[in-house]
């Protein structure tokens, strides 16, 4: 059985289609994440899948119950950590904690193994109010909240926006430690780079998934050839391979722009058509998910 | 003029017995893109906040497009656009009327305003939508007309704070061609924001920890510096012996 | 599971005690409508300053002015001239001005003996308070006809406010306004937040009924508004001097009920907003406003247009108020409010089940 299991999922919000029949299964005990930017129906999905919402079509079930007919059940079994600061600011760190234990009917201290490489975190602040934790120590509560009840599935709507490198990495860190203790996880994130943390990633846009598979399966379908180019005028440098031959676009990615070239390039030719730019850099690239992303997205 | 659009040297803030930034020192060149970064509670608001001509500085000195950031605060704002992510535009007014208000905001003159409406409008392929709520576009046009905007009145900086957060990878590439090209039209960028794939788009970084600047270079020197694959993993390196949260 | 039902009560109360500047605002707001309206705000007629004209100071019109000078309302300030009559009532220094004619003596005997006269007695009055002036009229008239009132057609004896001071009827007024204010608005305000900051969510995908959460919230705001209660009470008997004479146990006992209808509203409002502000607006525009116009708290209904009399029946703090002006003022036992507090019961149930099935456990 499948810890999660969606079948053709769709919901609409008046005209806007926010998710448009949406098929995909998670196995029990994975990392899974849903990546896509804003508008891609990453948080619809979430709040269908937490039953805070009911479908317009198709069907979905977490741990086997149905999420329409057996929401009762589901609540019970399910963690939750929606997008928007899900705590109360007035009240401290312990008190939050306290108070979603009592909402499962737990005490803090049956969980307290499974929270605490999370929650030793922010132990030594327990006294602090919520509103006044840096955003790195608002997400940890926020996520030994969303545990005190040893959920079974975990749902994380975008748990990394907003916060600093150094702490987005220790979340990841946790969330790989949780899955050892057999929890599913389902984490949307906007950040292409956060993917390769995930067992599987669903690319997501505007309610479509364009691809499921492991992060290193998705970009070995990569089938074009990818070129970083460089040079000192970079804005010149991308109009002027925009027009060369054999080139099916040309981005800017990062300090390099990225050239993506179908079989008529022709590396000498480009060159010359080029003409003539300073320090110009041409080496073969290995795609990223950002680059499939882009492919899957003009397609 | 100078080439050095941005100069400042030993910049300092403190508030009672915090400093909050401590002895800054960097120039930024005509038509750079430059990446401020910084963990959350570095100092980097409050050194961007200085720079804008909106907080006093309690030592040290500075310089923006010409102008004192100690005595001549007004002329920098008349001289610096403005962008964030969180705050731009009027979400009730349409696409025209937000134009207008930010023309009359930078004191364009009525021809100027018309004339530059239409560039933009033109620019943007977004002649048709003149008349459309700003709240009902897609953010990704948002994006590109608040950028527009604050760069309506010609500034000689534009400073954008996290400016492509959340958008689909090939909106923030049309955003980015957008950057580069009023770079490459002589109008400094100054990005702030603590995401580490908007830094490697700049043509150099600079990184602050408790509120001084540990590292300072483009993207590559930093990289091959600290020996990292990403920029992800240079602030990491700098920014885990940060003493001070938020 | 009564555990976490206490919890989550526990849990309410630290939102509220955190947040000291509402608690302040909601212990003081009854203290000073009260003394306001109490004291400072009164269409009562209180020491109005009054200067006689009088060019033949004969007994009787000295018997005249001393009898107003003796008066508790009026402050006699002196004996003043013709000319200077404007000056005074411009400066403000006099409320009234007494004229006598030369011939007053005379004019009184004719009047009393049914003889045709013209008046004897001319008043000016400073009208720009026309309550204030209306009352000082009819109490200057009836002071100063004082011995003639014997022969007057009238006789007229005020009941249970026999010195028509008004502290009677704010208190229960106030009562209607601020119950409104502590439970209605406090409830949804506090429901509506946790929409807002989005731990509405988390709460609802958990095992427990939000219906159950959701009663917890009322629990601190029914305390709060019970110490309310007692404060105005204590307040009204003590210092305002409202009789109670109906015995407390009546008007606890419909205020608790008002409450509950309050309680209920509150929790109405919060399922028909998503903002605080949304629902901050509604209390504050949707309630007090009728409150203030179609409840007898400022104008009599009996003197409304039609349409708005109408309108004031479905006002819970109409009935309400009405039910405490007779318990306090009347002395009637709360046998005597049946109808309002029936009226009353039946607001509460209707807006409890429409709130709770109006109330959802999805998102949408």
């Amino acid at each position: 059985m499948y810890a999660v299991e969606i079948n053709s999922l769709s919901k609409s919000f008046g005209k806007t289609k926010a998710l448009d029949s949406v098929t995909f299964a998670v196995e029990r005990g994975e990392l899974f994440g849903l990546i896509g930017p804003d508008g891609a129906g990453k948080t619809t999905l979430f709040r269908l899948l937490t039953t805070l919402l009911n479908p317009d079509n198709g069907s979905a079930t977490i741990d086997g119950f149905d999420i329409v007919k057996d929401y009762h059940t589901i609540r019970s079994r399910v963690g939750y950590m929606p997008g928007r600061f899900s705590l109360y600011p007035d009240l401290t760190v312990e008190e939050n904690l306290n108070f979603f234990a009592a909402l499962f009917g737990v005490t803090v201290e049956e969980s307290y193994d499974l929270i605490a490489p999370i929650y030793s975190h922010i132990e030594p602040f327990r006294t602090r109010r919520a509103g006044k934790l840096s955003g790195g120590m608002k997400q940890k509560l926020a996520l030994s909240c969303a545990l005190i009840h040893r959920p079974s599935v975990l749902f994380l709507d975008e748990p990394t926006t907003g916060v600093d490198a150094v702490s987005r990495c220790e979340f990841w860190d946790m969330l790989s430690e949780l899955k050892t203790k057999g929890i599913t996880i389902l984490a949307s994130t906007p950040y292409m780079d956060e993917a390769s943390r995930c067992d599987r990633i669903a690319l997501c846009d505007k309610g479509h998934i364009l691809d499921i598979n492991t992060p290193q399966d998705i970009v070995n379908k990569y089938d074009s050839n990818l070129y970083a180019i460089n040079a000192d005028n970079m804005f010149n440098l991308l109009e002027a391979s925009r027009k060369a031959t054999g080139v099916i676009e040309c981005y800017p990615f990062g300090e390099s722009h990225h050239l993506v070239t179908n079989e008529e390039f022709d590396l000498n030719h480009y060159k010359e058509e080029l003409g003539d730019f300073k320090n110009l850099t041409i080496t073969p690239t290995a795609p990223t998910i950002e680059d499939m992303f882009i492919k899957l997205m003009k397609r | 003029m100078s080439d050095i659009v941005i100069s400042v040297h030993n910049l300092t803030k403190r508030f009672g017995n915090f400093t909050a930034v401590d002895h800054i020192t960097f120039d930024v060149q005509r038509g750079e893109i430059f990446g401020f970064l910084g963990a959350n509670g570095a100092g980097k608001t409050t050194a961007m906040r200085m720079l804008c001509g909106l907080s006093y500085p309690t030592s040290g000195s500075g310089n923006v497009a010409g102008f004192d950031i100690m005595h001549e605060g007004e002329q920098i704002k008349r001289h610096i656009g403005y962008m964030s992510q969180r705050f731009s535009l009027y979400n009730e007014l349409t696409v025209s009327e937000n134009i207008n208000l930010f023309a009359g905001i930078y004191g364009l003159s009525k021809k100027e305003t018309t004339k530059r409406a239409t560039q933009l409008l033109e620019r943007l392929n977004l002649h048709s939508e003149r008349n459309t709520l700003v709240k009902s576009l897609p953010l990704g046009w948002k994006q590109k007309l608040s950028f527009s905007i604050a760069t309506i009145h010609n500034p000689e900086v534009v400073f954008l704070d996290e400016p492509t957060g959340g958008v689909d990878p090939v909106t923030r590439r049309q955003f980015w061609e957008m950057i580069y090209e009023t770079a490459n039209n002589g109008t400094t960028i100054f990005v702030t924001t603590h995401y580490m794939d908007e830094a490697e788009y700049c043509s150099r970084v600079s990184i602050m920890v408790d509120g001084e600047i540990r590292a300072l270079d483009t993207p590559t020197n930093l990289k091959q510096k600290f020996n990292a694959m990403t920029m992800d993993d240079v602030f990491r390196t700098l920014a885990r012996g940060a003493k001070r949260g938020e | 599971m009564k555990r976490n039902f206490l919890s989550f009560v526990k849990k309410e109360s630290l939102h509220i005690l955190r947040d000291k500047r509402t608690m302040l605002v909601v212990m003081f707001i009854p203290i000073v409508l009260m003394i306001l309206f109490g004291f400072a705000i009164s269409t009562e007629v209180n020491n109005i300053n009054i200067a006689v004209v009088a060019p033949n100071r004969t007994d009787g019109v000295t018997d005249a002015v001393n009898r107003l000078a003796a008066n508790e309302y009026f402050t006699f300030k002196g004996y003043i001239n013709q000319d200077e009559i404007d000056i005074q009532l411009r400066s403000g220094k006099v409320g009234a001005v007494v004229i006598f004619t030369p011939d007053y003596d005379k004019r009184v005997a004719q009047i009393f003996g049914g003889l045709p006269s013209t008046p004897a007695i001319q008043l000016i009055v400073d009208a720009s308070n026309v309550n204030i002036a209306g009352a000082a009229t009819a109490y200057l008239q009836s002071v100063l006809l004082g011995t003639a009132s014997q022969q007057s057609m009238f006789e007229t004896r005020m009941l249970f406010n026999p010195q028509m001071k008004s502290a009677y009827n704010f208190v229960p007024g106030l009562m209607g306004l601020i119950f409104i204010l502590v439970c209605a608005m406090m409830t949804s305000v506090s429901i509506v937040r946790e929409k807002e900051v989005g731990t509405m969510e988390v709460l609802l995908v958990s095992p427990v009924r939000p219906v159950k959460i959701i009663f917890a919230k009322m629990i601190p705001y029914f305390v709060i508004s019970c110490i309310v209660l007692t404060i105005i009470l204590l307040l009204a008997h003590f210092l305002l001097d409202v009789p109670m004479s109906g015995g407390i146990g009546g008007i606890v006992t419909i205020s608790l009920i008002y409450l509950a209808l309050s309680l209920s509203l509150g929790l109405f409002i919060s399922t028909i907003t998503s903002t605080q502000v949304a629902a901050l607006l509604i209390s504050a525009v949707v309630l007090m406003m009728p409150i203030l116009m179609f409840s007898g708290l400022l104008f009599p209904i009996e003197n409304l247009p039609k349409f708005f009399q109408v309108v004031s029946n479905i006002v819970p703090a109409r009935w309400y108020i009405d039910a405490t002006r007779k318990l306090m003022i009347q002395g009637v036992s709360i046998l005597a409010v049946w109808k309002e507090c029936i009226i009353l019961i039946g607001m509460t149930i209707m807006l409890l089940v429409v709130s709770l099935k109006k109330f959802n456990d999805k998102l949408e």
